[in-house]
């Protein structure tokens, strides 16, 4: 092996250290030099073809026509134009957005052409609801609802469970995300007493099945039924709800608006009723999607709400 | 004896004398032509046999990468089933250590594809081009035309036996009738020409341009066999001892041309003929002793068994032996040392990891469910007071027919599973799904219950019931 490594005939660059230390003068390898140069005919080339060199404010496109892209894009008012541009990774983004679109198109369709019920018992088609739905809820709906739409007490309602105010059908779910909703109770400080708020509070506890004082809640529902609070002009005779006011259920164990679940002392939870009862809501607000969604990703969305997420009825 | 073809240390920055081996015959030759045979009849045909399936294309061996499914004969093979995967690289690795802890590199010599390539290869050059003799003497000729005729058209033909080699790596991927006639008329996918293109040139490169550089240069195995080495270990050896003497190694000139003749003068059986080196696909010499570029092909103990023969000396001088036994003072015949620690240890890990692979694969379901609870939230009360969790039921079914499955629970109320409409759901032949379930119990038995099952029956009564456990969560 030694004869190749005879040093004695190796060139140096002449200088010397400690008497002995040299520095060795070898051509670098050829396939290294080649493989370098070769870097600068690449990047001419790459030049040519792709965003470059930045100019001021601007940067050269490559050369107009040699790497073009062209996609679809939809203007904020639905129009759909045709765009072609340099190369760019945005555009090759929504080319791929594009592609996707299309995929996913026929699955659409499909949901589309089919009445509700149908498309729950189609297995496969469920499974593509599930995971297109997932996206979509949590693109639009989970800031409200929450990623599991477990909703939040005070704020938003859960649509996992079998209670609906403004109905659980298909027909119900889309009208909802369509036209949005608007939930509304009017403040009662002024029109009732504090003494007053309080046995309606503890009658509204009874009926949930929560602690409450029993003398109270009998005063509260003579007055839920009387003219004087005339809770039952929206909450009903049975004060379970009226889904076309979507006006809650006060018999059902769910609440949305007063933190019971939350609430640790039986006082506390009467101090709750009572905060929702002297102030009122006007926050239950959901907005519209019919111009943010197109109607067959509502369809799919009704579907993903009323199957998946498992609350319908 | 001029020792050209012998290489020097392998450097890609020197310029390096080529390999051209001399041919030889014997019984080592015998066996790794047999395995070739063997080795390449499968490779080539397996891909175009036959095989009676349902929900694929009539293959007996195919990597359908599309439906996620590997057939292999009878066996079907699914994405879940990666742990197999693990098991047989390890199987692998195990048996290549046995082996080398008892005979070397039998791996090396006789079995790795790029021995297997590169010895057709130089087939190749050899029925074109002659025995090494020739072969040399064409190397030294100015460029004409039967030199451009012989070396091109050798190197022509190992480019399509390269290209066939990556069509057949390709056909093993899909149905491989279809699949030819599809990439010779340009419909086949991107993929298969990319794939097809690389293959043909690294196997051309590998076995037809750089070849034992592979071995010496590239390959990692070659770089930690030696830890596998012991002193027990059987290896192709020289017998310096015999073959040197007292004062070494000799030609068989006048006076010293039978063994007594030489013994008497001090001189060893080695007729420095220098064929082991001529045969030598790595172009090193054995005499030199035991070297990491040697892939214990045996070639060299053929063809110096011939010379023995030849001049009457006994066989054996170049042998398979123990570097223990080849040292001792009175060498015994060699023979396999089984009775080792490591050995006995990786025979034992060998057949350990074999079992558990066959048992795993004797006792697959057909039916594969995995449950995934929903966790956001992990429980819900409903109206009445009850609570409802939510799963996620992903049913593969393995068969080769399409399937109805049946969801039901067990360890709670039948009546508390909601699947909506859906009763039984239709999973097709290799393929899975994911089905929503909803279990709901009413209050006081959701606070009892921790734990319950799901059974999914299969409508193919071939294929057992599974049984997965599942949780169940409440306010307690
Ligand atoms: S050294 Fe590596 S490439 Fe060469 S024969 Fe052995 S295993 Fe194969
Ligand atoms: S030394 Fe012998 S066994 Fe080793 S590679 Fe060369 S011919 Fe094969």
């Amino acid at each position: 092996m030694s004869q190749d490594n005879n040093t004695n005939t190796t060139k140096t660059t002449g200088h010397v250290w400690d008497n002995d230390l040299q520095e060795l003068d070898n051509p670098l390898p050829r396939w290294w030099i080649w493989g370098f140069y070769i870097t600068f005919l690449f990047t001419i080339v790459y030049w040519l073809f792709y965003p470059a060199w930045p100019i001021g404010n601007n940067y050269t496109k490559g050369v107009p026509g040699l790497n073009s892209i062209t996609y679809t894009a939809t203007q904020p008012n639905g129009e759909q134009v045709e765009k072609t541009t340099h190369w760019n990774m945005r555009s090759k983004f929504m080319v791929e957005m594009n592609e996707l679109q299309e995929a996913q198109k026929k699955w659409f369709d499909k949901v589309a052409a089919m009445p509700f019920e149908d498309v729950q018992k189609d297995a496969e088609l469920m499974q593509f609801v599930n995971s297109v739905g997932k996206t979509m809820f949590t693109d639009n709906c989970a800031p409200c609802h929450q990623q599991g739409a477990q909703g939040k007490i005070g704020f938003s309602p859960n649509l996992a469970d079998d209670h609906w105010q403004y109905g659980g059908t298909y027909q119900n779910i889309e009208e909802t995300i369509v036209a949005g909703r608007n939930g509304y109770m009017p403040p009662f400080k002024e029109v009732l007493q504090d003494e007053q708020i309080t046995q309606l509070a503890n009658y509204v506890l009874e009926m949930s099945g929560e602690p409450h004082d029993a003398e109270a809640s009998k005063a509260g529902a003579a007055l839920f039924r009387s003219e004087t609070a005339a809770c039952f002009y929206c909450h009903g005779e049975n004060a379970q709800g009226k889904i076309q006011m979507g006006s809650a259920n006060l018999t059902d164990k769910i609440w949305l608006w007063a933190d019971i679940p939350g609430s640790k002392t039986d006082a506390a939870k009467l101090a709750e009723v009572k905060r929702v009862i002297t102030g009122g809501l006007n926050r239950g607000v959901m907005p519209a999607w019919s111009g943010r969604l197109s109607p067959a990703q509502i369809k799919l969305l009704t579907v993903y709400v009323h199957d998946s997420l498992g609350g319908g009825k | 004896m001029p020792q050209t073809g012998a290489a020097k240390p392998s450097s890609l920055l020197h310029k390096q004398i080529p390999i051209v081996t001399r041919s030889v015959k014997g019984k080592f030759r015998n066996f790794k032509t047999a395995v070739m045979v063997v080795a390449y009849s499968i490779y080539f045909l397996l891909p175009w046999m036959p095989w009676q399936r349902n929900s694929a294309a009539d293959q007996a061996v195919m990597f359908d990468l599309e439906s996620r499914r590997f057939f292999i004969f009878d066996l079907i093979v699914y994405p879940q089933d990666i742990f197999w995967l693990a098991m047989l690289l390890f199987i692998a690795a195990a048996l290549l250590f046995f082996t080398t802890g008892l005979i070397g590199r039998a791996w090396c010599g006789y079995f790795c594809f790029q021995t297997l390539w590169s010895d057709l290869f130089i087939l190749i050059e050899r029925m074109i081009q002659g025995e090494r003799p020739a072969r040399l003497r064409l190397m030294k000729q100015p460029l004409g035309a039967e030199k451009i005729l012989k070396i091109g058209g050798s190197h022509a033909l190992m480019i399509l036996v390269s290209l066939w080699t990556a069509i057949t790596f390709a056909a093993y991927f899909s149905y491989a009738p279809d699949f030819v006639i599809a990439l010779f008329t340009g419909h086949a996918v991107e993929a298969a020409y990319i794939t097809v293109g690389v293959l043909t040139l690294t196997t051309y490169f590998a076995a037809g341009v750089i070849r034992e550089h592979v071995c010496t240069l590239a390959c990692p195995y070659a770089r930690f066999q030696g830890v596998m080495y012991e002193a027990d270990t059987l290896a192709v050896s020289y017998d310096s001892k015999r073959g040197e003497g007292l004062k070494g190694r000799t030609l068989p000139i006048i006076g010293l041309k039978t063994r007594d003749e030489r013994q008497e003068k001090g001189h060893g059986d080695c007729i420095d003929c220098g064929f082991c080196v001529q045969v030598c696909p790595t172009g090193i010499d054995i005499r030199d002793g035991l070297q990491y570029q040697c892939i214990s092909c045996g070639l060299c103990i053929d063809a110096c068994n011939n010379i023995m023969d030849s001049v009457g000396y006994p066989r054996g001088l170049i042998r398979y032996d123990s570097e223990k036994n080849l040292s001792s003072d009175q060498p015994k015949p060699a023979r396999l040392e089984w009775k080792r620690v490591k050995v006995i240890g990786y025979a034992t890990a060998l057949l350990i990891a074999a079992g558990i692979l066959l048992y795993n694969i004797g006792t697959r379901n057909d039916t594969d469910v995995s449950v995934q609870q929903v966790r956001q939230p992990l429980f819900i009360m409903l109206s009445d007071g009850s609570y409802r969790n939510r799963y996620q039921v992903h049913i593969v079914n393995k068969t080769e027919l399409d399937a109805r499955y049946h969801l039901s629970v067990r360890g709670i109320p039948a009546s508390s599973l909601d699947l909506g409409s859906l009763k039984e759901v239709r999973v097709r032949a290799g393929k899975s799904l994911i089905m929503n379930a909803k279990v709901d119990l009413e209050r006081t038995i959701a606070q009892q219950t921790e734990k319950f099952e799901f059974v999914v029956t299969s409508s193919n009564p071939d294929t057992a019931p599974v049984v997965v456990p599942a949780n169940f969560n409440s306010q307690r």
